[in-house]
């Protein structure tokens, strides 16, 4: 299936590879430089490539590619996934997945890699299995590896591997037992020029953190949970169950991980929690824009918006901006012609504004389209879909957890045309 | 040398520290000499410092190698392993290690774990090159593959296997079959990889593999499905016989195997499927839903349709794989998600498709190179079936930080998605698109609006004017898109071509940009014969301003001069001339060759000879259109979700999707003789207990009781209740998917777009109750209700429960099948002429389509009734009536035939027609009201115009109307959607229909069964819903049964003909249920069917609703005793 791997940062280099069958020459990368040279910005590659004698799949992300090789049919999803999960793993070991990083720690990642894949078909990709294996890197461990001569490489079978719950490590000890969950819900919406939505929908995710001795057997129960309309599981989550009477039953993996995902049905009037006026011209002569933008409170069930930020992605003859904000700072990127205004909190008796002039390239054409404006947003203690967790109960410990939920609503894609 | 020395001197320090134990902060200061070592000498590495941050610097640096050859050879094993990492570091970076071998391989008895790992990372890489001293390491791994250890034994075989050394192929062979037959799952695994690994190195081992295959398919362990898959499909994808035995387990086996084994055993088992089992399909009528339409005029064809349906029974086999896989789409991994999308897509029955829809759309949320891979595939999905992905249109709606082609891809759905219902919502997205910064995708977007304008005749006209309108524009790609767009629509269209043409001459003199004005001089030109009058104007014009243009512009006017001068020589002799004079001394030298070449061609003179004669044929040749089509048209040639689906190219190693076969091959070839019940299993309280009931549903005579039953069905009543439901229900599945695809051609789906496109004006008025209502789910509480079922009955009764299962499922199958699909159908449609043409047409002073960047912004009009349209589509999927207990739902009818009743003959509607049925759908505009269609013909020879209702009688009566029609055709005819609120009472609405000239009284009386809307309800709860509504809420009769009646199915057909009920599962298989609610009241009626001796039957009714109840005993006793 998979063939080789080839990590290339965003200049171009290729900075490790790894073959899980023959190897394969560096040069069948060119075919791929030459689609990077080809697509400008590095997000229009196209993921998929075709070579005389062998196909390139390619993931990027956190400005690095991920670009492996096939040479044969193979759902290109099934690559994708495993990609993104490489990322994953680099991402859950070391903190972050970067060029630096992955370079610091090239033993480890290659270690890792190897019990990934075994002879291009995936082995092993439970974090909590490859934790078990190769442990990861803390300074604490690293002294004492150098005191003792101890290595990061596990030295008996993963038994998670074994058993019919791979997700779970065995043996699992903490003094503390403690169980949180995260709601965090993600508006997605479009609005038109006049702020009437043109789509909103609501994406959640339970994000989970489970660190519980032994073998708990949780459930989770909802007091709403037909707002639930399409969700995705944890493999550690019964489907039949879920089924059959709207409960999470689980017994979780150690640590952090995500529970589910899930879509509120659409039928339901999402309520967006600010509007946003907004002005933006350019001048047909003069070269010159002008910008004037608002934000207020909508629908915020009485908590307060945060982190709430502005971005628009000029056109490419906007030279500079100079604009006032009323609260927080805006930055205008040259290079990039991003502006991005950060607000912060919104006190909904002072609304917030920025305005000012926009100046334009001399001579060249009024921009044909307004930019659109990004907004992100954060709104602590509250599911915007009103989704609510009723209980959370632990069976097969004698112990007793302490459990805790937490709510968080944030803005996703959430796009003001204008 | 200088380096070398810093390199020791680093390595020193480091010794020191381990010996030493120095602290933490030492270790600090050791690095640090070291880096500024390493500032110093360049060249030299920073050893000291650890692998990770050394390798880079030494591998161009042959001594280094050396050194680590010395490091190797040491006897200190953290030396060793230090070394080790070093190397492995270079194999990453990929430089080459080679020459360490003989240093490396020494190491590979190592007890160290790690050491050891790394060193197996070393041989795997190089193996290949230095054979010889690679078959130094082998003894080592055949005596690890004799280790204790199962985890030794697993890494053993995956080195050894791994070891591509042509020589060791019976030591592998050896191996891999030892393995094969080990206690641990995991090395069984490994060996399945193994397999794989030693077919691509000699493929002449292939009959001893496919033995190793055959014996590890038989295992019954979830670890090894999975790989052993793999394997097969690597080494030998045409052996399905080996998957016969093995296929019930791997279904069963499915939803525990890892989500990677997943992906290969759906793949595999979609490719099993197409060969084993017939299509579910109906003949022909694969993806093209026109042939069914032919069925459904009258009732007598009716039969004949589910006489045909009755003849395919899925087989139990193909069931259970797509009820297994049903669970995975709700995985988080999109791989399987996809496979499991495409399985359906390939396998499912036609309206159980829809299921995936969901889960597809969700992927959009994913990654940007899943919504790539998953909208590629959405896009040749939307092409057969709109109706899929038609409720989701907003999903694929573009946001400017897409990247091009994710735009281009949700353009390409958005196109194949656009009907005549929603074109106007879709044309003003497009609007937005048009002048997006991303010109490539502005420029897919003009083509995207072309397309739009051929596939829908309806907004031909405003797309082209809107197109016309971009021919201002500033760039040049989307003029130059535009105008081979427009080129398109006039070449389909030629009476229209004056029209615009004169408008584009009008908007000329605005126009700058060179290439709009030489792309309209182009069209001038070619249709210059349809504008007689503008063309030599134009061309007067140009030739004044010849000078000034751009070259580009001028061959064109040359072009133009040369067509006019054949066509219309007489007014344009002397300006042809004037410009090819004008030419011949321009400073372009291929201005001065086309006005030469153009002067030889037309005018005639002694030089130019034969070529003259054909001047006309050379420059007035008919120019074939460019086509506008989707560029995903034929991509369903490759299975979906394959990387040939994706690069649209058959890959190497792709598996072609067999056709059904036309006769089942032999189905007793899947039965085995002993199904133990899975091991694996973890002591898992609740997940065991559902996975037992699983289990002895399949077990294996069970299996063949089922085949009886379902051989049975049709002429008797069986004796196994448990084997008779089953295939009853699965037989009644298809005879009412049948009669609901029936309906649906003949008349719901056109509604359907009706009810759209009235909803958009009604939607001013119904906003507000539009939104009050609540929404609620329908499909998965059925579900789950069936599920708890099969919870509580699981131990006792297994079979029973498990059947009840699966005729619930089909039940709300086809339910969500009724609800997106028709919109598909009606897009087929294309006789009737239905009123959103007219609608269309009559906004288009609106301007739907407002592409002129000049103007301000469009009116803020438009946009909302888009919303509101939206949440009116998202009404048909969900509603709710609030008094009902969460157990009872109301479900969308299980079909009984549709009769027809004549509302008005066309004799006395002076050659207007009208018929109306019953859709048996849930009223669009008002819970309470009662859906009813009506057609309406025109069989005059004029045109009938303002066709609407008038007064109605009693007045008081609450009637949806549908929206006046501006004009009838002679012989159309428009199928109408109303809503009567008839209370609960038989009593006739009557109401005028109107034309502009006269006014008919009509009335339409419902039967007493149309004004219930079935629900679905549990066994139990029927009858604790039915110990409520005794005494004199009971109404009952024994009634005689006409034989042909007797079966289980024959009486559901009957009573659903009769009332608009829902079927009740039953473990009795004496007594049938039946339980709807009144449209208007929601009062429960239950209806119960006792079967006596003889051929009669205790005929129960409870309601509420007394006076309904009697009509309705009536009715059904009516109905149940005619054959």
């Amino acid at each position: 299936m998979i063939h080789s791997l080839f990590l290339i940062n965003h200049s171009g280099d290729i900075f490790l590879e790894k073959h899980w069958k023959s190897v394969i020459g560096r040069s069948v990368c060119d075919y791929f430089f030459e689609a990077k040279e080809k697509a400008v910005q590095p997000e229009n590659v196209p993921p998929v490539l075709q070579t005389p004698h062998h196909y390139l799949i390619s993931v990027y992300r956190d400005k690095l590619f991920f670009l492996s090789v096939v040479q044969t049919e193979v759902p290109p999803l099934f690559v994708i996934e495993f990609l993104h999960r490489v990322a994953d793993t680099v991402q859950d070991y070391f903190g972050e997945c970067s060029e630096g990083v992955i370079k610091d720690n090239v033993v480890t990642v290659y270690e890792l890699l190897e019990e990934m894949l075994d002879n291009g078909f995936p082995l092993a990709t439970e974090s909590n299995v490859l934790k078990e294996m190769i442990r990861p890197p803390t300074i604490l461990r690293s002294v004492v590896n150098t005191l003792t001569g101890g290595s990061n490489v596990g030295d008996t079978l993963p038994t998670g591997q074994l058993s019919s719950i791979p997700w779970r490590r065995a043996g699992v000890k903490y003094t503390n037992n403690e169980a949180y969950f995260d709601v965090i819900e993600e508006i997605d919406a479009i609005l038109d020029k006049s702020g009437t939505t043109v789509f909103a929908e609501i994406q959640g995710v339970i994000e989970a953190c489970v660190r519980l001795t032994g073998m708990p057997d949780l459930t989770l129960s909802f007091m709403n949970p037909r707002l639930l309309d399409d969700m995705s599981f944890h493999p550690c989550v019964r489907f039949k169950r879920w089924e059959s009477e709207r409960i999470l039953s689980f017994i979780p993996p150690d640590g952090n991980f995500t529970l589910m995902t899930y879509h509120v049905s659409s039928q339901n009037v999402v309520a967006l929690p600010v509007y946003v006026k907004q002005n933006i011209s350019f001048l047909e002569t003069g070269s010159c824009g002008r910008l004037d933008i608002t934000i207020g409170p909508k629908q915020t069930m009485g908590k307060t918006v945060e982190g709430l930020t502005v971005t628009v992605h000029m056109p490419k003859t906007v030279l500079s901006a100079n604009l006032t904000a009323t609260q927080g700072n805006y930055t205008y990127n040259l290079a990039t012609k991003v502006l991005v205004w950060d607000i912060g909190k919104l006190n909904p008796q002072k609304l917030p504004n920025l305005r000012g002039s926009l100046s334009l390239q001399a001579g060249a054409p009024r921009p044909e389209e307004n930019p659109a404006l990004d907004i992100t947003l954060k709104i602590q203690q509250l599911a915007i879909s009103g989704l609510k967790v009723s209980r959370l109960d632990m069976y097969g410990e004698k112990y007793k957890p302490f459990k805790g939920v937490k709510y968080l609503t944030k803005a996703g894609k959430f796009q003001v045309r204008t | 040398m200088n380096s070398l020395q810093v390199e020791r001197g680093a390595e020193d320090v480091y010794l020191s520290r381990m010996s030493t134990g120095a602290s933490y902060n030492d270790q600090g200061g050791a690095e640090a000499a070291v880096e500024a070592g390493q500032e110093s000498t360049p060249t030299s590495s920073g050893a000291g410092a650890g692998a990770g941050a050394a390798f880079g610097l030494f591998s161009t640096d042959f001594k280094k190698n050396e050194d680590l050859k010395e490091m190797l050879e040491s006897n200190k094993e953290s030396l060793k392993l230090e070394a080790m990492k070093r190397v492995v570091g270079l194999i990453a970076k990929g430089k080459n290690a080679s020459e360490l071998f003989p240093a490396v391989v020494k190491n590979v008895a190592n007890k160290n774990i790690e050491l050891k790992k790394l060193v197996y990372v070393y041989l795997v890489r190089y193996a290949e090159e230095q054979q010889d001293l690679a078959l130094l390491s082998i003894s080592t791994f055949q005596r690890a593959l004799k280790d204790p250890n199962q985890f030794i034994r697993a890494s053993a075989l995956r080195v050894l296997s791994s070891i591509r050394v042509p020589i060791i192929v019976p030591i592998m062979m050896l191996a891999i079959k030892e393995s094969a037959a080990d206690m641990s799952p995991y090395v069984r695994k490994t060996s399945a990889h193994a397999i794989q690994k030693l077919y691509s190195l000699d493929p002449d081992q292939k009959e001893q593999l496919i033995e190793v295959i055959e014996k590890l398919l038989k295992d019954k362990s979830t670890l090894v499905a999975g790989s052993v898959v793999m394997a097969f499909e690597e080494v030998c994808p045409d052996r399905i016989d080996l998957i016969h035995k093995n296929y019930r387990k791997l279904c069963n086996l499915l939803v525990d195997v890892e989500e990677w084994g997943q992906v290969v055993i759906i793949s595999m088992l979609t490719r099993y499927a197409r060969t084993q089992f017939i299509s579910p399909w109906k003949e022909g009528a694969m993806f093209d839903e026109n042939n069914e339409k032919a069925f459904y005029d009258s009732d007598s064809e009716e039969k004949k349709d589910q006489m045909e349906a009755k003849t395919y029974i899925m087989d139990p086999d193909h069931r259970l794989l797509l009820r297994n896989t049903k669970p995975l789409l709700q995985s988080r991994n999109t791989a399987v998600v996809m496979s499991v999308a495409q399985l359906y897509w390939h396998l499912a029955p036609k309206h159980e498709v829809t299921i995936v829809t969901k889960s597809l759309v969700r992927l959009l949320r994913s990654h940007r190179e899943v919504q790539y891979i998953v909208l590629q595939n959405i896009a040749t999905m939307s092409i057969q079936r709109k109706g899929m992905f038609e409720p989701f249109m907003k999903s694929f709606y573009v946001r400017s930080t897409d990247s091009t082609h994710i735009k281009t891809l949700k353009l390409e759905i958005l196109t194949n998605l656009a009907n005549e219902a929603n074109i106007s919502t879709i044309l003003r997205e497009f609007q937005t698109y048009v002048k997006s910064q991303d010109k490539a995708f502005a420029a897919a977007t003009i083509q995207a609006i072309g397309r739009c304008a051929t596939n829908i005749s309806e907004v031909t006209d405003t797309c082209l004017n809107g197109l016309v309108l971009l021919l201002s524009n500033r760039d040049e790609t989307v003029v130059a898109e535009s105008v081979v767009v427009i080129k398109k629509l006039l070449q389909t269209q030629p009476t229209q071509h004056s029209e615009i043409i004169k408008h584009m001459a009008k908007l000329f003199d605005n126009i700058t940009v060179p290439m709009a004005r030489a792309s309209i001089l182009w069209l001038m030109g070619e249709y210059c014969e349809r504008v007689p009058k503008i063309a030599p104007d134009v061309l007067r014009k140009m030739a004044k301003t010849f000078t000034a243009e751009e070259d580009i512009v001028k061959l064109q006017i040359v072009n133009l001069a040369a067509k006019l001068y054949l066509t219309n020589s007489k007014q344009t002799k002397l300006l042809t001339q004037y410009i090819l004079n004008l030419g011949k001394y321009d400073q372009n030298y291929d201005i001065r060759d086309r006005t030469r070449f153009i002067r030889q061609l037309i005018v005639p003179s002694e030089k130019s000879g034969a070529l003259n004669k054909y001047a006309r044929r050379i420059l007035l040749a008919p120019k074939p259109a460019p086509v506008l089509e989707s560029a995903f048209k034929d991509r369903d040639r490759y299975q979906l979700g394959t990387l040939s689906h994706s690069l649209n190219t058959k890959a190497s190693g792709y598996q072609e999707l067999s056709d059904w076969p036309a006769v089942a091959p032999d189905q007793s070839v899947r039965n085995v003789e002993v199904i133990e019940p899975v091991k694996e299993w973890a002591p898992l309280v609740g997940k065991a207990k559902q996975r037992k009931s699983d289990e002895k549903f399949y077990s294996d005579e069970e299996e063949e009781k089922e085949e009886e039953g379902s051989d049975s069905s049709g002429s008797e009543d069986s004796s196994s209740s448990s084997s008779s439901s089953e295939s009853g229900s699965e037989s009644e599945e298809e005879s009412s998917e049948e009669s609901e695809k029936t309906s649906s051609d003949s008349g719901k789906s056109s509604s359907g777009s009706e009810q759209e496109s009235s909803s958009e004006s009604e939607s001013q008025q119904k906003k507000k109750k539009k939104t009050k209502k609540a929404p609620q789910k329908k499909s998965k509480p059925a579900a789950a209700d069936s599920d708890s079922d099969e919870n509580g009955n699981g131990p006792v009764a297994p079979a029973s429960s498990s059947s009840a299962d699966s005729s619930s499922a089909s039940e709300t199958d086809s339910e969500d099948d009724s609800d997106s699909d028709s919109p598909a159908v009606q897009k087929k449609k294309s006789d009737v002429k239905s009123k959103p043409k007219v609608e269309v047409k009559s906004k288009k002073e609106v301007s739907l389509l407002d592409l002129d960047d000049f103007s301000p912004a469009p009116t803020t009009k438009a946009p909302k009734s888009a919303v509101l349209s939206s949440s009116l589509l998202s009404d048909l999927e969900g509603l709710s009536l609030s008094n009902v207990s969460p157990a009872i739902q109301v479900t969308t009818p299980s079909f009984g035939p549709v009769k027809t009743y004549e509302l008005l003959h066309h004799m006395t509607g002076k050659g207007l027609s009208a018929k109306y049925h019953f859709p048996r759908q849930p009223c669009l505009y008002q819970p309470s009201m009662v859906a009813v269609q009506v057609v309406l013909t025109n069989s005059s020879d004029h045109s009938l115009e303002e066709i609407h209702i008038g007064d109605r009688n009693p007045a008081s009566l609450n009637l949806h109307c549908f929206n006046t029609i501006e004009r009838l055709e002679p012989e159309a005819s428009v199928t109408v959607s109303m809503g009567i609120d008839f209370s609960d009472s038989t009593q006739a609405a009557n109401f005028q229909l109107c034309t502009k000239d006269d006014q008919f009284s009509v009335s339409i009386q419902p039967a007493v069964g149309e004004l219930f809307m079935p629900i679905t309800m549990t066994e139990q709860d029927f009858s604790k819903e039915q110990g409520k509504l005794l005494g004199m809420n009971e109404t009952s009769e024994t009634i005689a049964m006409a034989t042909a009646n007797t079966s289980s199915q024959a009486i559901s057909k009957q009573v659903l003909s009769v009332a608009n009920v829902g079927v009740v599962s039953s473990t009795q298989n004496n007594i049938h249920r039946f339980a709807g609610r009144t449209v208007s009241s929601g009062a429960l009626v239950l209806v119960s069917l006792e079967m006596k001796e003889s051929s009669s039957a205790l005929l129960t009714i409870n309601t509420e609703k007394s006076v309904m109840a009697s009509m309705l005993l009536r009715d059904l006793k009516q109905a149940l005793a005619q054959a």
